[in-house]
């Protein structure tokens, strides 16, 4: 894809958001599922599984396996958000965790720019790592809180850029905290002396420290004030427009992930049961959990 | 950090006094006296009982009393031993820094092994080092500290390889600075040992509860995604997490290894504060028994400002300042 089409497509993209989708049929879709005009989705999932053993009985034997992720098959292409819709325990963080190796695949494929990244050895895959970016949901939890915000940016980028010295990581962590909107003189603070959404705001900003393609936001904003998810879903698209960022963001909250998605895909007990362009889920959603979905969102 | 450390030591004033009044109160109300002893033998006669009951104002009710050792607690005296007939400083000086070394270094034996033995059993969750170190620790946790240190005492009687008991041998003020110290050290490993082993069982078990619950954070999740060394995971981001709750708690357990060498230092005739304090009981020497438990109170109090200390030093999320 030339630079020109990619700038293209994420300005589509970013303009695509929530008021484009309400618009109506004129707005632009892309099928990202099935990656038209010949361009290589930046990531391919292909009949993925994950089961995990379920052990029971006295000596612990292994008495079944919980279906957690159950033939998963979707694409996400450069610079574009997918929304991964589902109820907790649909199995949407595994997927997550799959993608960044945490968690082993049983079956399947993962493909990441069209190479098969789940059969790379543990240092074969550690470029990839620079690549692929997760955000979490608990800002109180993704910090160490014994880190300074310097050296939680600082880690990533002393591991993937190692021949950085203190200073230029100290710069580069202080441009980091400008990017996302908060003070660089706060470097030396500690993530308890934040707000929940500046603390979200480290959060990116570590996942962006290391100039990554790929960003995994696992329910980014659940955690957060309604005032506060609308000020980091603009940062996160603000990102995006500005360094061609690509987003599989998972969420429970249709509402959210058709404001923010381009393409949706819909999770029920580890199976996609229906993906779709944002637009059309929400004009005309076909499964009936997707429809069970969707009139779970409040409306004023 | 001054002025934290200053209000701590005021607001021990009053405790301290209401301490001293409970150990007078509990004497007045425990049956007999020091002299009982005394009169109970015919051959000594009543006048000097008498002159003794004077001498230490026996005949006084308890708050009379505590009113005249106010007094000279005030002075700088803490009173005279009844028993030995030397001032109550001057034993609690023989005794305390035995006290203070042997609790200070079951602290140090519990961490070093709980620590490593905690991680590991964390590490290695479910495998067959955990479940031989749990229960190693339900062993320890449930044996009594007196009953470990008979064990220990017969270990050795029988094998030889240590004292029986005491602080130093006979010969010890021949011997060169150095063979002193390993004279102490020698006549210092089974009492630490027995002392420590409780605390390392419970230490242990609340190192591998708090690893487990930050290995499982968020930030560790993250730090693994990077390609964070695990190492370094284990490490920077898990361990200095976990490692909290043994900080603080290592004050309150200064106050466990007080109470617990009252047994330990009785069974294993170690020469401490906690022998002190029992014989004193026994034989009911007022003015030692009130100087030994503010000691004790005194040291427990030290233990947690220390820790607390620590824990400020540790953790950038504790500010003493606000308190």
């Amino acid at each position: 894809m030339s630079a020109f089409h990619l700038k293209v497509l994420i300005m589509h993209n970013t303009s695509n958001s929530y008021s484009s989708a309400m618009a109506g049929p004129e707005t632009g879709r892309i099928s990202i599922s099935s990656s038209p005009e010949g361009i290589k989705p930046l990531l391919e999932v292909k009949n993925l599984k994950v089961y995990f053993p379920v052990h029971g009985g006295l000596l612990r034997r292994i008495r079944g396996y919980v279906h957690a992720v159950d033939d998963v098959s979707f694409n996400v292409s450069s610079g574009s958000t997918v929304g991964l819709v589902g109820e907790s325990g649909s199995g949407k963080t595994t997927i997550g965790r799959c993608l960044v190796r945490l968690i082993r695949p049983t079956a399947g494929s993962i493909r990441y720019l069209g190479v098969e990244t789940g059969s790379l050895s543990k240092k074969t895959f550690f470029p990839y790592r620079k690549k692929i970016q997760m955000i979490f949901q608990d800002p109180f939890n993704s910090l160490n809180p014994r880190m300074s915000v310097e050296q939680i940016l600082g880690e990533p980028l002393s591991i993937h850029f190692p021949q950085m010295n203190i200073e230029q990581r100290r710069d580069r962590a202080a441009g980091l905290l400008r990017q996302v909107g908060l003070d660089p003189d706060h470097l030396r603070r500690y993530p308890h002396q934040f707000s929940g959404g500046q603390r979200q705001r480290i959060g990116i900003a570590r996942a962006l420290a290391v100039e990554p393609e790929f960003i995994i936001c696992d329910e980014p904003v659940s955690a957060l004030d309604v005032s506060v998810q609308a000020t980091i879903i603009n940062l996160l698209q603000d990102l995006q427009e500005e360094l061609g960022l690509t987003y599989l963001f998972i969420a429970h909250d249709l509402a959210i992930v058709e404001h923010i998605s381009n393409y949706v895909l819909v999770m029920n007990q580890g199976k996609i049961v229906e993906q779709a362009s944002a637009e059309d889920i929400y004009r005309s959603p076909q499964h009936p959990y997707t429809i069970k979905l969707l009139e779970a969102v409040p409306r004023l | 950090m001054l002025a934290f450390i200053i209000r701590r030591i005021l607001s021990a004033v009053p405790l301290l006094f209401g301490i001293s009044v409970l150990v007078f109160i509990l004497m007045a109300v425990a049956p007999g006296d020091f002299l009982d002893v005394a009169r109970s033998q015919e051959d000594i006669p009543a006048e000097y009982i008498e002159r003794m009951e004077q001498e230490f104002a026996l005949g006084e009710p308890w708050h009379t009393r505590y009113f005249i050792w106010v007094g000279n607690v005030v002075q700088g005296n803490l009173g005279e031993s009844w028993i030995y007939r030397v001032p109550v400083t001057e034993l609690l000086w023989q005794r305390i820094p035995a006290t203070l070394v042997l609790s200070a270094l079951s602290i140090l034996f519990a961490l070093c092994l709980a620590i490593p033995l905690g991680v590991l059993a964390a590490i290695y969750k479910d495998s067959i080092f955990d479940r031989i170190s749990s229960m190693f620790a339900y062993a320890a946790l449930s044996i009594p500290e007196f009953f470990l240190a008979l064990l220990a005492v017969m270990f050795a009687a029988q094998t030889g390889l240590f004292p029986t008991g005491g602080l130093s041998s006979v010969e010890h003020e021949f011997m060169s600075f150095w063979g002193r110290m390993a004279d102490y050290a020698h006549h210092l490993v089974l009492p630490t040992i027995v002392l420590g082993m409780g605390s390392v069982a419970s230490y242990m078990r609340i190192m591998r509860a708090n690893f487990l619950d930050y290995v499982r954070s968020d930030f560790v999740t993250t730090a693994r995604a990077k390609g964070v060394p695990e190492g370094r995971i284990m490490f920077l981001h898990v361990l200095r997490n976990a490692i909290n709750p043994l900080v603080s708690g290592s004050g309150f357990i200064l106050a466990t290894l007080l109470s617990g060498s009252i047994l330990v230092e009785n069974v294993m005739n170690y020469p401490g504060l906690g022998q002190l304090i029992f014989e004193a009981l026994m034989r009911q020497d007022e003015f030692v028994v009130v100087a030994a438990v503010l000691m004790g109170c005194v040291m427990l109090m030290l233990g947690n400002l220390i820790a607390d200390l620590l824990l400020a030093w540790s953790d950038p999320r504790i500010r003493l300042e606000k308190n």
